[in-house]
């Protein structure tokens, strides 16, 4: 599993990679993890559907996401824009 | 006597390429989808058209940080939708709320007085027609009725990186896409209470909205004959 930060300027950026059924590198992922949302990050899974189209999941805790998920992506909460 | 022809041709030409090329920039670059809304508008500001400075742009490490966005916004998005963003330059992401946006009702009431059926068509018919969002980069997403083509508003929104690693909190344009196709297809109702709502025109003129609904229906209409095929709702992950 990788967690992946997108940024200005950058792109996205490998926070952590990591098998989650090792438990040194589960620790290090769930650092990780808990370390941007505390940030204020949201936190997105990108899946695919049965049909194979492709969709995505918001998750809020570590426990959320799915045990088979490649990636989880970061990126900076909503906020109303230009008023 | 030749010599000093040809020095002033020399001078002169590259005068005039010093005085075309900010205009240049402006009507050739819009058109390539690889370039950063960032680039341009920072060039906008040395030109004196915007007064937000940019501090430490760096032209290539924007290009190299917009390719990695569009790579990451392509394995996550369907094909169909891919194809739409890189030929046009927006998604379109089908709305789910059972009711509009807010803001909309206003139009439907205006859609049903210029109605010209026998028969004006109800409110509650008018609101069941299917709404959709035009997600530009960087810019306001758009609410129209892709049956009428009518705008219904547009929904400022961001997704600002407050650690500005270069100066700015803007995200890469695909970045930006991609916050605004999750957040859309995930939770749509708390994304569009949180925008900031405008009427239609504000930042996204309503030529140019009209112009882009035209474009994304001739589009789905070419793709549908080429592939000789029912076109899936393009976009056809559904916010939820």
């Amino acid at each position: 599993m990788k967690l992946l930060r997108v940024k200005p300027g950058h792109g996205d950026v490998v926070l952590a990679e990591g098998d989650v059924t090792v438990p040194e590198q589960q620790a290090q992922l769930l650092q990780a993890f808990r370390r941007e949302l505390e940030a204020g990050m949201w936190a997105a899974v990108p899946t695919s559907a049965d049909t194979g189209r492709r969709e995505a999941e918001l998750v809020r805790s570590f426990e959320d996401v799915p045990a088979d998920a490649e990636r989880v992506i970061f990126f900076p909460r909503a906020a109303g824009g230009e008023r | 006597m030749a010599l000093a022809l040809t020095t002033a041709a020399i001078v002169l030409v590259a005068l005039l390429w010093v005085l075309a090329l900010p205009h240049l920039w402006h009507s050739l670059l819009p058109k390539l989808k690889l370039v950063p809304s960032r680039l341009l508008a920072s060039s906008r500001v040395q030109l004196g058209a915007s007064p937000a400075p940019l501090a430490d742009l760096d032209p290539g490490r924007e290009l190299r940080a917009e390719q990695r966005a569009r790579a990451l916004l392509r394995s996550c998005i369907n094909e169909e939708e891919w194809a739409m963003y890189s030929e046009l330059g927006f998604l379109r992401i089908w709305g789910a709320l059972p009711e509009r946006p807010a803001g909309a009702r206003r139009d439907l009431i205006r859609l049903r007085r210029r109605a010209r059926a026998p028969r004006a068509p109800r409110i509650e018919e008018l609101v069941a027609t299917p709404y959709a969002y035009l997600i530009y980069p960087n810019r306001p997403i758009l609410a129209y009725v892709p049956h009428t083509g009518v705008v219904l508003g547009e929904y400022c929104i961001e997704f600002p990186d407050h650690t500005r690693p270069y100066g700015s909190s803007r995200l890469p344009d695909a970045d930006d896409v991609l916050a605004k196709w999750v957040a859309l297809t995930t939770e749509e109702r708390a994304l569009i209470e949180q925008a900031n709502m405008h009427l239609p025109g504000r930042q996204i003129g309503l030529e140019d909205a009209r112009r882009d609904i035209l474009r994304l229906s001739c589009w789905e209409r070419e793709r549908l004959q080429s592939k000789g095929r029912t076109v899936p709702r393009a976009g056809s992950v559904p916010a939820r």
